[in-house]
């Protein structure tokens, strides 16, 4: 058990040692090892997170066809492997191998860019999240921040898509989404100030470690009730942002074809469908360690929590997206500035005067 | 140890190319054989060439009510950027900040209910 819930942080540790030995013998001046060391280590912490990102967001796909399958009484991919678990190497292979079809009329280098920008900055946001004890690979004091900043760039690469394509399904597909994106980015970021101001800090380290001990009561979701409607009002705007049913009009396929990649085909499109995934997991990740508490937990190992408390909000996630219906256009706006804002600013102020009663029964 | 934005630049840097490999290697192993009705832009099975000549202008000036939302979000964001450094060091402030920021919140939330009211936040 030990062994399990100090596993990264001692491998980091023994290859750490490991690189200082190695070059023990080259004689260098120690600050001079030391850096050398800690960028070897700093690049393998960076590949390894990087590497794991592909898989995590394929075997969410694969858990998302088989969870809205279950819940449209299907049976889901079930012919590639037991229970249709190498479909997922069938799905790389194929987007690998699909010819790569640009329009004539397209800008170029937009349309071909658009997808790598969009990748930039959700695969960014990993380097802040706390996955286990200890195991946060950079830990800012300003984490909320960045990561708040790094979740509204995608919408560069999905506009540039829509733009790009030149094509008028994918411009209307960007317009929405570059709209849509901004309207619940106000409310998502209200609602983690509530959180913030309970924590008094914009680090996510420090925010996990304050919600520790109680069995799990000093969770914020249970600082009531300003923590449940920061919680609600972060989950709707999240599962917004990200552009999953039932708020995907940017690709609302019954009526724009499919919104801003129309026009993409390939590894292109592959890179936009593995952005999405990767964003859901992100933003769960997110909401599991702003409100539950991150890797807290007993008996189990801490970064196992945290997978079980993120895989548990994606699965919310699932099952709003098997259950809604999508939504209408003005809906959607009217929804976000005359329902989202006013609550999480009302939120705000409760939380201002809620945090004195808090600090007297010793919630934080 | 590597300081912490030593970090995130390194992420930057890997963040940057790891979206390239994909591309390269589908690059090898895709087949490449473009012609004309492959390449048109997609218009639901019609041809884009039969289109009259504006009904091709793709690049169209977008309506006016779309960028209020635009100032929305600025005006918006700009009140997080100054609610995020108060949420920090609310412990020490105490109740003056409290009333400091509600009134800075009713000034924000008085545009919002100026944009409500003059219909800025319909979709149309």
């Amino acid at each position: 058990m030990d062994i399990l819930n100090n596993l990264f942080p001692n491998i980091y540790n023994a290859l750490n040692d490991f690189f200082h030995g190695l070059l023990r013998g080259a004689n260098l001046r120690p600050d001079a090892e030391s850096f050398i060391v800690s960028l070897i280590m700093g690049l393998i912490v960076v590949v390894f997170l990087v590497a794991i990102s592909p898989f995590l967001m394929l075997s969410l796909t694969w858990v998302e066809r088989k969870v809205v399958a279950r819940i449209q009484n299907r049976l889901g991919p079930n012919r590639v492997g037991p229970w249709g678990i190498f479909q997922i190497f069938a799905d790389m292979i194929k987007m690998l191998t699909k010819e790569d079809i640009v329009p004539a009329n397209a800008d170029r280098w937009v349309h071909f860019l658009a997808p790598v920008v969009t990748m930039i900055p959700i695969t960014l946001i990993l380097a802040v999240i706390p996955w286990g004890r200890g195991m946060a690979p950079a830990d800012l004091n300003i984490g909320v921040l960045y990561v708040i900043a790094l979740s509204s760039l995608g919408t560069v690469g999905i506009f540039m898509a829509g733009w790009g394509s030149n094509n008028k399904f994918a411009l209307i597909g960007g317009m929405r989404a570059v709209a849509q994106i901004i309207s619940y980015e106000v409310p998502q970021v209200l609602a983690i100030v509530a959180i913030v101001l309970l924590a008094g800090s914009l680090s996510l380290v420090d925010i996990v470690k304050l919600q520790g001990g109680w069995a799990g009561f000093r969770w914020f979701l249970f600082a009531i009730p300003v923590g449940p409607i920061a919680f609600v009002v972060y989950m709707i705007s999240a599962i917004a942002e990200v552009n999953r049913t039932p708020f995907d009009l940017p690709e609302g396929e019954s009526e724009i074809v499919a919104g801003h990649h129309t026009e993409y085909s390939g590894m292109k499109w592959g890179l936009f469908y593995m952005a999405e995934y990767l964003n859901l997991f992100v933003v769960c990740a997110i909401a599991a360690t702003l409100f539950l508490g991150g890797w807290q937990g007993p008996l189990l190992p801490p970064w196992i929590w945290f997978f079980v408390k993120t895989l548990l909000l994606i699965l919310i996630a699932m099952w709003v997206r098997g259950t809604f219906p999508r939504i209408r256009m003005d809906q959607l706006m009217k929804f976000a500035w005359q329902v989202l804002v006013p609550v999480a600013l009302v939120n705000i102020v409760l939380t201002g005067l809620a945090l004195p009663i808090f600090k007297a029964i010793g919630l934080i | 140890m590597l300081d912490r934005y030593g970090l995130i630049g390194l992420f930057a840097i890997v963040a940057i190319i790891f979206p390239l490999i994909p591309l390269l290697l589908a690059r090898f192993l895709r087949p490449r054989k473009p012609n004309r009705s492959k390449m048109e832009t997609y218009e639901c099975g019609l041809e884009f060439e039969d289109f009259p000549v504006e009904a091709q202008q793709v690049w169209v000036q977008f309506r006016i009510q779309y960028y209020i939302f635009a100032l929305m979000f600025v005006v918006f964001d700009i009140e997080v950027v100054f609610l995020y450094p108060w949420a920090v060091a609310y412990n020490s402030l105490g109740l003056y900040a409290l009333v400091e920021m509600i009134i800075f919140l009713v000034i924000l939330v008085m545009a919002l209910a100026y944009a409500w009211r003059k219909g800025q936040l319909e979709w149309v």
